[in-house]
């Protein structure tokens, strides 16, 4: 089996086994856990509050966004490119349709290409904010910074084998393999705030919810 | 309370850690996307020249290092975290508000404070108020008889101006119970009659307990929820006892928070009365036209309105406190942000009662308040909350904002429109 195969195949099984493994842990743990030391989130539960923190927060309609207009719009930018481009890109598509016969809505080339630089842009933007804003700095550890290469490094050689700059077969072979990083810290790390922070903003909501107070 | 241990006990620390470490808790040490945009929510990054070290995040993560190194921990380090626990939040839940995730940093530092306890480490004088709490029933160890000798004092100087009012003790099926700030008894005793002035005039029914009448909690404070549920187990037990509906707290903002949203929980169950503040109160009575205002009296003032955390943000009250305004002052300036996103004053999480080796701290951090009052040209500043009431009076003084400091009650005692009917027959000729 060549390196390819194997980063296609089993390996692919793998990083998908251990971010959707993974993640139904997180959540069952979190579970298991509140429900027997957070009971207020039980006793106190309200869809209103939930629904309208989260909503509040997945849209800019908060007084963060209004007070942080810059990292608001980096932060929503970075986040929108990183997840719809690997999702709607044409290359990916094909791959789905030749594995199992599925296919759905892709990006224009041109578009999902300019997405991948805004990603690694913004990216940028937001690592170079942890070097030089001192506030930023002070809460940073190593972890954020290798989380965020992980993170761009499927983009930056997504785009270098998109456009075949240097050795095509070297570049998608580490695109394949960032790739499959990416998902496999997920669960591990602060990375999976991309669903955790649904129960984060729920708990939080409705916390100030019982006392008629916003949250946002 | 436990015994203090007088060395560091790293089992107990760790039994504590382990103990208190909840779903939300690990959840949010995990998430922290270390933004920063907590910095300049906070009070004590603001007035201590953006210092990041006074950031949220920051404290936060000295929190979660402290339990990831539990076994590492030592005397040196307890002093260390001490100092940010206690003199670097007042765990205002500000910076929660402003959290994409909502990390409620507010919990982190209340478990934090719940370590430290488990090691006989916190302030002396939050110590000394929940023991004398437990004992007596009180935090200022006022007697039974004292409170109820004050109880009459207050009456009968009550009944000089208005004859037919009084104060009830233990009258049981009433329709609310009042309880109060021990420091109203034991200093400020005149916010008791005022008290029972506006019920009297707004034709309330209503008592005061003999016992369980403090519903301040500064147990809370220091993370000791063993102590914190004897003491609002004490409240409501007068109050059940009673039979009251309703449980009408004085303007303090840490008894509110306290009796209506944590003791449920410390509690196991619901309380059998509702638990409304004295500003939901009196908005109610001015809504009903049971109460009415001169606004005159205050007509050449500017006044201003200070949100207690505890009564605005973490108490809902915030648009009850602006409409009783609209009854009483004629200018009225609101501080930029106000309601439930004002800035802590820097007396509450017990820095009030902490007194001394925090005084300095506590007097910095309330810069941002400072600033925020000065810029409304406010000549009074009302605070429906015992701790900011303190804590802008030294302000005033310290940043010389040349304003008065007034709770409801004092501005209604000298605005209320009393009918002729119900004043004293002899008027003192020499007023």
């Amino acid at each position: 089996m060549s390196l390819y195969e194997l980063l296609r195949g089993p390996l692919l099984w793998v990083a998908f086994g251990v971010f959707f493994g993974g993640m139904v842990v997180r959540v069952v743990l979190f579970f298991q856990l509140s429900t027997q030391k957070d009971k207020p989130i039980y006793r106190f539960f309200s869809w209103k509050w939930l629904w309208l923190s989260i909503f509040h927060w997945i849209l800019p309609l908060n007084e963060t966004a209004k007070k942080n207009p810059v990292v608001t719009s980096v932060g929503f930018v970075f986040h929108i490119c990183l997840i719809v481009t690997p999702l709607f890109l044409l290359a990916h598509g094909v791959l789905w349709y030749e594995s199992w016969e599925i296919s759905w809505w892709s990006l224009p080339e041109s578009v999902a290409d300019y997405m991948t630089l805004i990603a690694i842009g913004s990216g940028l933007f937001l690592g170079i904010r942890r070097l030089v804003s001192p506030h930023v700095r002070i809460v940073t550890t190593a972890a954020d910074y290798l989380l965020l290469a992980v993170t761009l490094a499927p983009f930056v050689t997504g785009y270098l084998a998109y456009h075949q700059y240097f050795d095509y077969q070297t570049i998608i072979l580490l695109h394949m393999f960032f790739g499959e990083l990416m998902l496999v810290v997920i669960p591990f790390t602060k990375l999976s705030h991309f669903l955790i922070f649904f129960f984060s903003r729920a708990v939080t909501g409705m916390e100030f919810g019982r006392r008629n107070a916003p949250s946002w | 309370m436990g015994d203090k241990a007088a060395a560091f006990n790293p089992e107990v620390f760790k039994k504590t850690a382990e103990e208190k470490s909840n779903a939300r808790l690990k959840m949010w040490l995990e998430i922290c996307a270390h933004c920063g945009l907590c910095a300049d929510t906070c009070h004590f990054y603001l007035a201590n020249e953006r210092d990041p070290k006074m950031m949220p995040a920051y404290k936060a993560k000295k929190v979660l290092e402290t339990i990831k190194k539990n076994n590492k921990f030592d005397e040196d380090r307890l002093d260390e975290f001490y100092e940010t626990i206690y003199g670097e939040c007042t765990m205002c839940r500000r910076c929660t508000m402003f959290c994409p995730f909502g990390i409620d940093v507010a919990s982190i530092i209340s478990m934090a404070r719940s370590l430290s306890a488990s090691q006989g480490k916190v302030p002396k004088e939050l110590l000394k108020a929940v023991e004398s709490h437990l004992e007596s029933g009180n935090q200022m160890a006022v007697t039974e008889e004292e409170w109820v000798d004050t109880l009459e004092w207050m009456e009968e100087e009550l009944q000089e101006e208005l004859p037919g009012a009084t104060i009830p003790i233990d009258k049981k099926g009433a329709d609310f119970l009042y309880v109060v700030n021990a420091r109203e008894p034991k200093f400020y005793p005149m916010d008791i009659s005022q008290a029972a002035m506006v019920f009297y005039l707004a034709g309330a029914d209503w008592t005061m307990s003999s016992k369980g009448w403090d519903v301040t909690n500064l147990a809370m404070f220091m993370g000791d929820i063993a102590a914190a549920t004897k003491i609002a187990q004490m409240v409501r037990d007068a109050a059940e006892e009673l039979e009251v509906k309703r449980v009408v707290v004085t303007e303090c903002g840490h008894a509110l928070r306290s009796l209506q949203f944590e003791s449920p929980i410390w509690l196991g169950r619901d309380h059998q009365f509702e638990v409304v503040h004295s500003v939901s109160l009196f908005a109610e009575y001015l809504r009903e036209g049971r109460l009415k205002l001169d606004k005159s009296v205050f007509a050449n003032e500017r006044c201003t309105y200070q949100d207690p955390c505890n009564v605005s943000r973490n108490g809902g009250c915030a648009q009850d406190a602006r409409e009783i305004v609209k009854y009483l002052c004629e200018d009225f300036v609101e501080m930029e942000p106000h309601s439930e996103y004002s800035y802590c004053c820097g007396g509450g999480g017990g820095f009030i009662p902490m007194a001394g080796a925090f005084k300095d701290r506590r007097l910095k951090s309330g810069k941002v308040k400072a600033e925020q009052i000065k810029a409304t040209g406010a000549s009074i500043c009302i605070t429906p909350c015992h701790n900011c009431y303190d804590q802008i009076r030294d302000l005033d003084k310290e940043y010389e904002l040349g304003i008065k400091v007034l709770s409801f009650k004092e501005m209604f005692e000298e605005a209320l429109i009393i009918p002729e009917e119900l004043k004293a027959k002899e008027e003192d000729e020499e007023e």
